[in-house]
């Protein structure tokens, strides 16, 4: 018991002095992050609009597929980009194993079918609703796709930050393609992982600590957004 | 746009048929009541119409041409169910003006709005509003767009007797101004107001399309006798 007393009171002056090596685990978490949500909105956007705007054949095909993707496990994930990235593999050439942008790769892969899934679905139900109106005006399909987008924004916010939140969280992944290096390759999920099975409770209870304020602030925006989005759409 | 020519008009749902090979022609400007029971197709005809809906056979020339982009422009229907964007109130009026490029500053919009008299909810949102007052909206916004045909389908369904009379007379104001308007509506004494022409819709076929002081005193259908009564329609 005092053992654990004194992991807590020490890790919580490690957050409260801001300790540089914590803040440095925290900065490539959200930097990492936060850069393969990026991505995965470059793409998921888009595709998820495309997919809740249009008929086309095969369509359902690739919704199914997109659903299916997005309950890829971490792990899988992970080693599917290492085996891509891996000496051996196709794009081992390019040098990227156990480095950050490996884990923004693994992200990325892991999000990016969760973000088109969840915005083919908002678009798709907007898209239904505004239908006959757009086709009575005579808008453009550029036009269409904007003013959905638009319209839809709050949901598509909280669709980033479900995102986000995914990926912050997780394990799996990062930890076989970024092999949790110190200094360079090391985020909060993978050295919550290791300094526990070490024995060092203090720094994982820190880390543990800052991941759920980042969760609940994540949650909490999402809730905001919801409303919003709510309110926006009905009274 | 006129005169306007429906020829052995069908279309099918995936129920079965809903339009029954129907024929008409509407030649003056003025307002053309569409009455029949619920069921009876005039919301579908209306699309039709309008090109939202392909027909099976048969067709519709508008001044000799089948519907396209150019010439649905000129038109505006008013859903029955009125389709508002989640904008305020005032956004949504200067959406449909931007896609027409037609430019207009806030006194304008205002002005429009109070014409259906919203403009004291102009910046509200407009998911907000009340089922009449969504139906207001709809309607400023297909004024905004000075459409040669107005497609109003039950324009007046859930409006208090003021809007009632306002919708009445934003009709003659577009009548007087050329604009043909099909008006669908079940008011027998609203009908009678606004009516030059009357076509009674009943399963999907055209029973009667008549003037409109014909079909009021002497309608000629059994069915539209029973309609026109109040009593059941078989
Ligand atoms: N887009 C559509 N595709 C297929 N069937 C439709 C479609 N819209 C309506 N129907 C069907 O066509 C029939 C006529 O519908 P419609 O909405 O035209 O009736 P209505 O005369 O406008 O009735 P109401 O007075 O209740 O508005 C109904 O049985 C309906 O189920
Ligand atoms: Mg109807």
């Amino acid at each position: 018991m005092q053992d654990f007393a004194e992991s807590f009171s020490l890790a919580f002056s490690l957050v409260w002095s801001f300790d540089a090596h914590l803040m440095e685990i925290v900065w490539l978490s959200v930097r990492v992050s936060i850069t393969a949500v990026i991505i995965a909105l470059i793409i998921g956007f888009p595709l998820g609009a495309a997919l809740g705007m249009t008929r086309f054949p095969g369509r359902q095909v690739i919704i199914v597929l997109v659903n299916a993707l997005m309950g890829l496990p971490p792990v899988v994930v992970g080693l599917l980009v290492y085996i891509m990235l891996s000496n051996a593999g196709p794009f081992g050439w390019l040098r990227l194993l156990y480095s950050p942008t490996a884990m923004i790769i693994a992200q990325t892969v892991l999000i990016t079918p969760i973000v088109t899934a969840l915005t083919r679905e908002i678009v798709e139900q907007l898209h239904q609703e505004y239908d006959e109106f757009f086709k009575s005006l005579c808008i453009s399909p550029g036009q269409v796709l904007a003013t959905l987008l638009w319209d839809a924004r709050y949901n598509l916010i909280t669709v980033a930050l479900a995102g986000f939140g995914r990926a912050i969280a997780e394990v799996g992944a990062v930890i076989i393609v970024g092999g949790n290096i110190n200094h360079l390759t090391r985020v909060m999920t993978t050295a919550i992982a290791l300094e526990t099975s070490k024995g060092d409770l203090a720094l994982a209870l820190a880390l543990g600590i800052i991941l759920m304020g980042l969760a609940l602030a994540v949650n909490a925006l999402v809730m905001g957004f919801r409303s919003t989005a709510r309110s926006t759409a009905f009274g | 746009m006129l005169p306007l020519i429906v020829e052995n008009l069908r279309f099918t749902g995936q129920h079965g048929p809903i339009i029954k090979g129907v024929n008409f022609s509407l030649n003056d400007a003025g307002v053309t009541v569409v009455m029949g029971p619920n069921g009876a197709g005039k919301s579908v005809l209306l699309r039709l119409l309008h090109g939202l809906l392909k027909v099976n056979s048969g067709q519709i020339l508008w001044n000799g041409t089948g519907l396209n982009e150019a010439l649905r422009k000129r038109q505006s229907l008013l859903f029955q169910r009125p389709v508002l964007l989640r904008r305020s109130v005032l956004a949504n009026l200067r959406f449909v003006l931007k896609q027409r490029h037609i430019s207009a500053d806030d006194e304008t919009c205002l002005n429009l709005l109070s014409r259906v008299q919203l403009d004291h909810v102009a910046y509200r949102s407009a998911r907000h509003l009340s089922g009449g007052e969504q139906q207001r909206l709809a309607l400023a916004r297909s004024l905004a767009l000075k459409p040669e045909v107005l497609l109003m389908d039950e324009p007046a369904a859930s409006l208090d007797p003021v809007s009632t009379k306002m919708i009445e007379t934003i009709v003659r104001d577009q009548r007087a101004n050329n604009t043909k308007v099909i008006f669908v509506t079940h008011d027998v004494s609203q009908a009678h107001r606004v009516a030059d022409d009357v076509l009674f819709l009943h399963h999907g076929e055209v029973l009667e399309h008549t003037s409109a002081s014909t079909f009021f005193e002497q309608p000629q259908s059994t069915q539209a006798r029973q309609y026109l009564s109040g009593e059941i329609v078989v």
